[in-house]
């Protein structure tokens, strides 16, 4: 009975504390990419405010679209941004607001070459479409001269499960490629004409590491966590480029140039040198016009601290932040949020 | 028994008929609201594929286009495989564990297979990718290459693939039935052991008899293993190389139903992919239950021979020759 009692009562006071009307907690789910960054502003801005908690879901791009348009949560975080069909059935106008930036890199295993390999994105797409087989191809040996490719096969490893990081590379396949637009196209999840499926960068890195003769994509911050070597991939200028955090904002910085009003634009295949070509934004997807104001007004200062304060997180996560270019373009546009 | 009942005692009676009835029929109730729930979600996938998911390859996210062969085909296959491979090891297991093995290794062996149940799913995954992959890759690369010619041992000798989720699959299903199997022979009346003695069977023959009498619950214990294996997701996933294709090679990577909705549900974005996915789940449903009715029949038709059989006064030897 003390029990009870007990607990009736925590749950009263528990009730009590929003009605105080000083405590703001907001619930936001979405992409997985970003979940590092995101989980470590959302403590940084505790710290200073801590009377607002946020709490973020990674369920991945696809669940925290439909969360949002369902409004079961207040913001939404994608890697690739919503589609027309998609914003229809949204409850209203979602913003896309770009927060950082991260990269995507070919990991390969060739038993007996040590040397970082380059890859043009003909190669690259015909590598994942099958088309080319064997390492020791016309098209990779071009580009590779002194290199002693072996005439094995190729074995691919691509993700299993549906990913932000499937969408960036396919992405960019389907620009260098239109083969590759035309057979495999863009989505989060394809349907592979070849290869081994791994779960997760764990999952492709782990095949790829294991599997001779074969070769993967995982996230750049992955490939620099756990040290893993990639290779190098031709941009629209025609260099071989190895994937940075600065060579991925270097790509943003470029886009900028062109911003579309609402920021959904894909980056991957950039124009201007020393541009990282397999480069995206991630996205915070916020309602222009939502009920609550007063969580409106949290989120607008919030996004005003990560685009500024917050992007000196970046780097040591291992994404790259935004360059001054669009966060200039995204303060203006965060005006657009009815406080 | 004869004595009538005290009212009190009736009352309770009832009330515990009526509860005990309550949760039976909660669990009916379950069942029922999945299947309609998973029918219910699923709808704009089979309004639009009708029978046709059922027996077409292509998933194509990109395109709309979804169809459940390749991972109906590969749940079954890597189920099948696993109890080819686990029922035997599993029955051995448990024969001598109830019937031959010394006393004092007794308790320990049998904790010890029981301890190959409580590893949770995703060590053996680990333990799949880490250990069991490198080796099967070692013995596809040993393999002869006029073997690699036919269609059972073709494909690339990459590790994953169907022959590592089938070995995976029937190491965590093992457990299971062994230890089924072994409180099923356990229950054997020491009668029967003794009957066979007396009639001068040897110990082979006076196991064979044990296990006739049990097999009703051993059918039991092997389909309790298949339903373990249908439904395992992330060992699977792990080591299968998740391609969704249907082939007969053991060396080829595939896909299963369980292991494509855990992979594609949380980014599918797009309604018919959802619903798709979830057609999948109602699939999967619909298979389990009618390997579950399988196994019903199997049993049934089991036990109406066993009684035939034992109403005809023959001596031992002459049953055996029958079976």
């Amino acid at each position: 009975m003390k029990t009870i009692r007990w607990a009736l009562g925590a749950a009263a006071l528990m009730l009590a504390i929003p009605s105080l009307g000083q405590n703001v907690q907001i619930d936001g789910a979405g992409a997985t990419f970003p979940y590092p960054i995101y989980s470590k502003w959302f403590s940084e801005y505790n710290k200073m405010h801590p009377e607002v908690q946020i709490n973020y879901q990674s369920i991945g791009s696809g669940g925290g679209i439909r969360q949002l348009s369902a409004q079961t949560v207040f913001f939404g975080a994608t890697d690739g941004p919503m589609t027309a069909e998609q914003q229809l059935g949204a409850a209203g106008r979602v913003l896309h607001l770009p927060t950082v930036l991260g990269g995507v890199v070919p990991v390969y295993n060739i038993p007996g070459v040590d040397a970082e390999l380059k890859f043009t994105g003909k190669a690259l797409a015909g590598i994942i479409l099958g088309t080319i087989a064997k390492w020791n191809d016309p098209a990779i040996a071009a580009s590779n001269p002194g290199v002693n490719l072996p005439a094995s096969d190729i074995t691919v490893v691509h993700r299993s499960d549906g990913s932000g990081t499937t969408y960036i590379f396919v992405d960019y396949l389907a620009k260098v490629s239109p083969d590759f637009k035309k057979t495999v196209g863009v989505a989060t999840s394809v349907n592979w004409p070849v290869g081994l499926g791994g779960k997760g960068n764990e999952g492709v890195s782990g095949l790829v590491k294991q599997t001779p003769g074969s070769i993967g994509y995982v996230e750049l911050i992955y490939a620099l966590q756990n040290k893993i070597a990639y290779g190098s991939v031709q941009n629209m200028a025609g260099e071989f480029v190895r994937a940075s955090v600065d060579s991925v904002t270097a790509a943003a910085a470029v886009a900028a140039k062109q911003m579309p009003p609402d920021f959904r634009v894909s980056i991957t295949n950039a124009p201007g040198p020393g541009v990282y070509p397999i480069s995206s934004f991630t996205w915070l997807l916020l309602y222009e016009s939502s009920k609550d104001k007063t969580k409106s007004k949290v989120m607008v200062d919030f996004v005003k601290w990560a685009l500024t304060e917050g992007q000196k997180y970046a780097r040591d996560l291992g994404y790259s932040p935004l360059p001054e270019s669009v966060v200039l373009l995204e303060m203006e546009a965060v005006k657009k949020i009815k406080v | 028994m004869s004595e009538s009942p005290s009212p009190r005692r009736s009352v309770d009676d009832r009330g515990f008929r009526l509860g005990t009835g309550f949760f039976a029929l909660l669990v009916v109730l379950l069942v029922a609201g999945i299947a309609f729930e998973l029918y219910r979600t699923s709808r704009l996938s089979i309004d639009k594929f009708g029978f046709n998911f059922w027996r077409t390859k292509v998933w194509d996210p990109v395109a709309g286009q979804f169809g459940a062969l390749p991972f109906i085909w590969g749940t079954l296959y890597s189920s099948l495989l696993a109890l080819l491979i686990s029922t035997p090891i599993a029955l051995g297991i448990a024969i001598f564990l109830s019937e031959l093995s010394p006393r004092f290794l007794r308790t320990p062996l049998a904790f010890l297979t029981e301890l190959l149940a409580a590893i949770p799913s995703i060590v053996y995954g680990l333990w799949g990718v880490f250990v069991l992959v490198p080796l099967v890759r070692k013995f596809e690369l040993l393999t002869p290459e006029w073997l690699r010619r036919t269609p059972l041992f073709s494909g690339p000798p990459v590790g994953v693939g169907m022959l590592s989720a089938g070995l995976i699959l029937a190491v965590m299903v093992i457990p299971f039935t062994s230890s089924v199997a072994r409180e099923v022979l356990k229950a054997v009346p020491s009668t029967q052991r003794e009957a066979a003695y007396a009639l001068g069977a040897t110990r082979w023959e006076a196991i064979q008899a044990a296990l006739r009498f049990g097999r009703t619950g051993i059918i039991g214990a092997v389909m309790l293993g298949l339903g373990r294996a249908i439904g395992e997701t992330m060992a699977v996933t792990m080591v299968i190389g998740n391609n969704p294709q249907v082939s007969a090679s053991l060396f080829a990577p595939q896909y299963t139903m369980a292991a494509v909705i855990a992979n594609e549900f949380t980014e599918a974005s797009s309604d018919l992919y959802l619903n798709a996915l979830v057609e999948i789940g109602l699939v999967l449903f619909v298979i389990t239950l009618v390997i579950n009715a399988l196994s019903r029949l199997l049993i049934w038709s089991v036990n109406r021979k066993v009684t035939v059989k034992v109403s005809r006064p023959v001596p031992f030897t002459d049953a055996r020759k029958a079976a």
